[in-house]
């Protein structure tokens, strides 16, 4: 059975699908942040495969933006979190809508 | 020393500098002298330039000189520039000269004014905005002057602001020369999208070689004659002029007779190639509005009380023999007259003013008389105003007024005739003038007839008061008689309270009599003091504190300008003699100027005699009537004195009523326009901004979840859409 480029982005599918249905359902902004990450790296794995199937760097060079991207993400927003939590314990996604018009 | 032009409004704007911002330390009388001096200075300057360009062949006598580029907007090009040509000089040389007098006399007047340093700013800014009317080289500095003119017209109108009274006479000459400066404003419009320029020389030029269309020519001399007439207080804008005299004096001399108020003529013979132009209707209806209000203004002056009013509406009526040569194309009769009459008309204003000072402000002629021998040199000048006024030769009026006279006669008899009767008229209100003022038995300690009237009544009141008291002391006896029996010494009583009853009714009837009986006060006690008779303990001790007062000779200050104005009266018709063309100095000058737009008299010299003669007849007519009513009182002046003169024709008034009734409903549908239809339309806008916008902030809930859903489902959306773009 050969693993072709189709099987990767079916599972990059999977896993961005998963991403967003996770944070479209959970509250918990930590779980959130994971799901985000999760949807990054599904179009992580789109790029490596599809640029190893046309032969261009491009896709992989395209990789190293994206996780510099994440890390920087999550730096952010891990201390919006760790400040959001030490004001009101257990908050969820939800209880943070100050900014509503 | 052309190239200097610019120093001639630079004087008077320095000295307004100086005054305002470093004036602390000048007081009185410093202020007034460093202002008089700026004027000497600009008249210098005038003359330096005069002397040059007079000495230049015609068609060299016109010099632009550019100081920088002020408006640059596209196709629009607006320099400050000084156009110095015969007819700017004309009057530049009369302003500063003319200015500079009325500034050295304003030294005395204003002694002791609180506003002293105030009043010569103000009239340097004026100086300087008027010579910027008379030297910019193109219509927007004229109308930059034009404006300035006015506002300083308004400043020194209301210069005694804390009356209520001064400050609206300054907003009704304000708000009344609006109407006038729409219609130079659109002229200058007009003439942009004409011409493409509104430099006098480029507009004139073109219009003299007359390519300008008919209609285009006509609507712009239309909207400049719109602007003169509210400059030049012509029918039916005059209305501010009368009221502009409750400024101080001098001004009424600088501004109201001498200078702003020609700026309308000014105006008109600068664009005379525009109005050579325009259809014919255009100079007839100048004519028409000129004759018609010189007759006008002369029927007011007849019935005036106040001497500076009498002086206004002569003003009006001397401007309207102006138009009326511009009217006829006598361009140069016009400034003949401009310049004479700012000789003779300033010398009247600052001789009444000279009365006004020594009479401690009291304006009415009705208490003057006599006064030549108390104020000889006011007298003596003002005699050689009233001569010069009254077309008496050779005074200078008389020359001016004559040329006018034959170019009426030359356009049409019938100007001519409303031109004499006018020149009759003036005669007249001028002889009473003089004759109430200076001569005739002194008025001015006598009881006034409202003194008079409150006397009367108070001592009708009085006796009223005697015979009440009297009544109650005799029921008082009465009641004190029958409560002792009818005792024999309070019987007595009741006799004697009953005599003093009947003494106090007799004395009552005596009055009330006497009252029925007296003698109507007359307005002007040309005959003799008025008759008091019974009440003269009754008058207020204002009449006796009058009979102490002495009217006085001015300081020499005042004089002094009397007595040069005087001179120039005599002497002003020299720059136009008729007998020649080598005497016709001031026609040679301004030729160039004129563009050969000037009428020429068709008239021969017989025909100018004869009108000469029937004018100087007129004027006599007018000065001997008026020596029959007020000098030798053979003829009742109140026939002439009519209460709708002295009310003006009640023109004013109705004005009034209407702006007040009608006028202001209008006014306020159009406040109300405003406030509804049109802020209604920038709110409603901004109304439907903000409700539309409730809507939205609904989406804005607050909760990330739903808004990265919308971003999942617009990534969605726009994917669908570029598939369904795309052709498989």
């Amino acid at each position: 059975m050969v693993v072709t480029t189709s099987w990767y982005l079916a599972l990059a599918a999977v896993l961005f699908s998963m991403g967003a249905v996770g944070l479209l359902v959970r509250r918990n902004p930590l779980i959130m942040i994971m799901c985000v990450e999760l949807m990054l790296n599904a179009v992580n794995l789109t790029f490596v495969s599809l640029g190893s199937d046309l032969g261009d760097l491009g896709g992989q060079l395209s990789v190293f933006f994206v996780l510099v991207v994440a890390a920087s993400e999550v730096v952010v927003g891990l201390a919006v979190i760790v400040a959001i939590m030490r004001r009101r314990q257990g908050a969820t996604a939800d209880d943070l809508s100050v900014l509503r018009g | 020393m052309v190239d200097l032009v610019w120093l001639i409004p630079a004087f008077p704007l320095a000295g307004f500098l100086i005054l305002t911002f470093g004036g602390r330390r000048l007081g009185e009388p410093g202020a007034g002298w460093l202002a008089t001096g700026a004027m000497a200075g600009s008249f210098l300057a005038t003359v330096g330039v005069f002397l040059e360009m007079s000495g230049r062949d015609g068609h060299d006598r016109r010099s632009v000189t550019t100081l920088f580029e002020w408006v640059p907007a596209g196709d629009l090009t607006v320099d400050v520039g000084f156009l110095a040509d015969p007819l700017s000089l004309t009057m530049c040389l009369f302003i500063t000269g003319v200015g500079a007098l009325i500034h050295l006399y304003s030294i005395g007047y204003m002694h002791g004014d609180g506003g002293f340093r105030r009043f010569f700013a103000y009239l340097n800014l004026f100086a300087f905005a008027m010579l910027m009317l008379v030297l910019g080289d193109n219509l927007l500095i004229t109308f930059l002057g034009w404006e300035g003119v006015g506002a300083c017209s308004y400043l020194l109108i209301s210069f005694w602001f804390t009356d209520e009274a001064n400050a609206s006479a300054g907003k009704k000459a304000f708000i009344t020369n609006r109407i006038g400066d729409w219609g130079f404003m659109v002229a200058i419009f007009m003439t942009f999208s004409t011409f493409g320029s509104i430099a006098y020389v480029d507009v004139l030029d073109t219009t003299a070689t007359g390519t300008v269309a008919t209609s285009t020519a006509t609507f712009i001399a239309v909207m400049l004659f719109v602007g003169a007439i509210g400059k030049s207080a012509q029918f039916p804008l005059y209305l501010w002029l009368p009221d502009a005299m409750a400024g101080p004096t001098p001004v009424s001399a600088l501004i109201h007779a001498a200078t702003m108020v020609t700026s309308g003529i000014y105006l008109l013979t600068r664009v005379n190639p525009i109005i050579a132009d325009a259809a014919d209707w255009v100079p007839t209806l100048i004519a028409w509005t000129g004759a018609g209000t010189a007759l006008f203004a002369a029927t007011i002056a007849v019935a005036q009380r106040d001497i500076k009013k009498v002086l206004a509406y002569s003003t009006i009526s001397q401007l309207g023999y102006m138009f009326l040569a511009v009217g006829c194309g006598a361009y140069v009769a016009a400034v003949f007259h401009m310049v004479t009459h700012a000789f003779f008309k300033a010398l009247l204003f600052l001789g009444s003013g000279s009365v006004i000072h020594g009479m401690d402000g009291d304006q009415d002629m009705a208490h003057y008389g006599g006064l030549r021998r108390l104020m000889p040199i006011t007298a003596g000048t003002f005699v050689i105003g009233w001569l010069a006024i009254a077309g008496v030769p050779p005074f200078a009026g008389f020359w001016s007024k004559d040329e006018i006279l034959a170019f009426a006669w030359n356009e049409n008899p019938l100007l001519w005739l409303v031109g004499l009767v006018t020149a009759v008229l003036t005669a007249f209100y001028m002889t009473r003038l003089v004759i109430l003022t200076f001569f005739g038995r002194r008025r001015y300690a006598d009881p006034r007839p409202d003194e008079v009237e409150a006397a009367w009544a108070s001592a009708t009141a009085a006796a009223d008061a005697a015979v009440a008291a009297a009544s109650a002391a005799v029921d008082a006896a009465t009641a004190d008689a029958e409560a002792r029996g009818d005792d024999l010494t309070a019987l007595e009583a009741v006799v004697a309270a009953r005599d003093a009853h009947e003494q106090a009714v007799a004395a009552r009837d005596g009055i009330l009599a006497a009252a029925g009986a007296r003698p109507e006060v007359e307005a002007i006690a040309l005959e003799g003091a008025p008759d008091v008779g019974p009440v003269v303990d009754g008058l207020p001790e204002a009449v006796s504190s009058r009979a102490d007062h002495h009217p006085h000779e001015s300081p020499w200050t005042m004089v002094l300008p009397l007595v040069v104005l005087a001179a120039l009266s005599v002497l002003g018709g020299l720059v136009q003699l008729p007998f020649a063309a080598s005497t016709r100095r001031l026609e040679h000058w301004l030729e160039p100027t004129l563009f050969g737009n000037e009428v020429h008299l068709s008239l021969q010299g017989g025909t100018l005699w004869v009108l000469a003669v029937v004018a100087v007849a007129g004027g006599a007519v007018g000065i001997l009537v008026a020596v029959l009513a007020y000098l030798k009182r053979r003829v009742d002046y109140r026939v002439f004195e009519r209460p709708i003169l002295a009310e003006a024709w009640r023109l004013d008034r109705r004005v009034a009523d209407f702006m007040g009734g009608p006028g202001r409903v209008g006014f306020e549908a159009t406040a109300n326009f405003d406030s509804s239809v049109v802020d209604g339309a920038v709110n409603g806008v901004a109304t439907m901004v903000r409700s539309e916008a409730g809507l939205l902030r609904r989406f804005h809930n607050g909760l990330v979840r739903t808004y990265a859903a919308g971003i999942g489902v617009g990534a969605v959306g726009l994917v669908v859409w570029f598939l369904s773009r795309t052709s498989f």
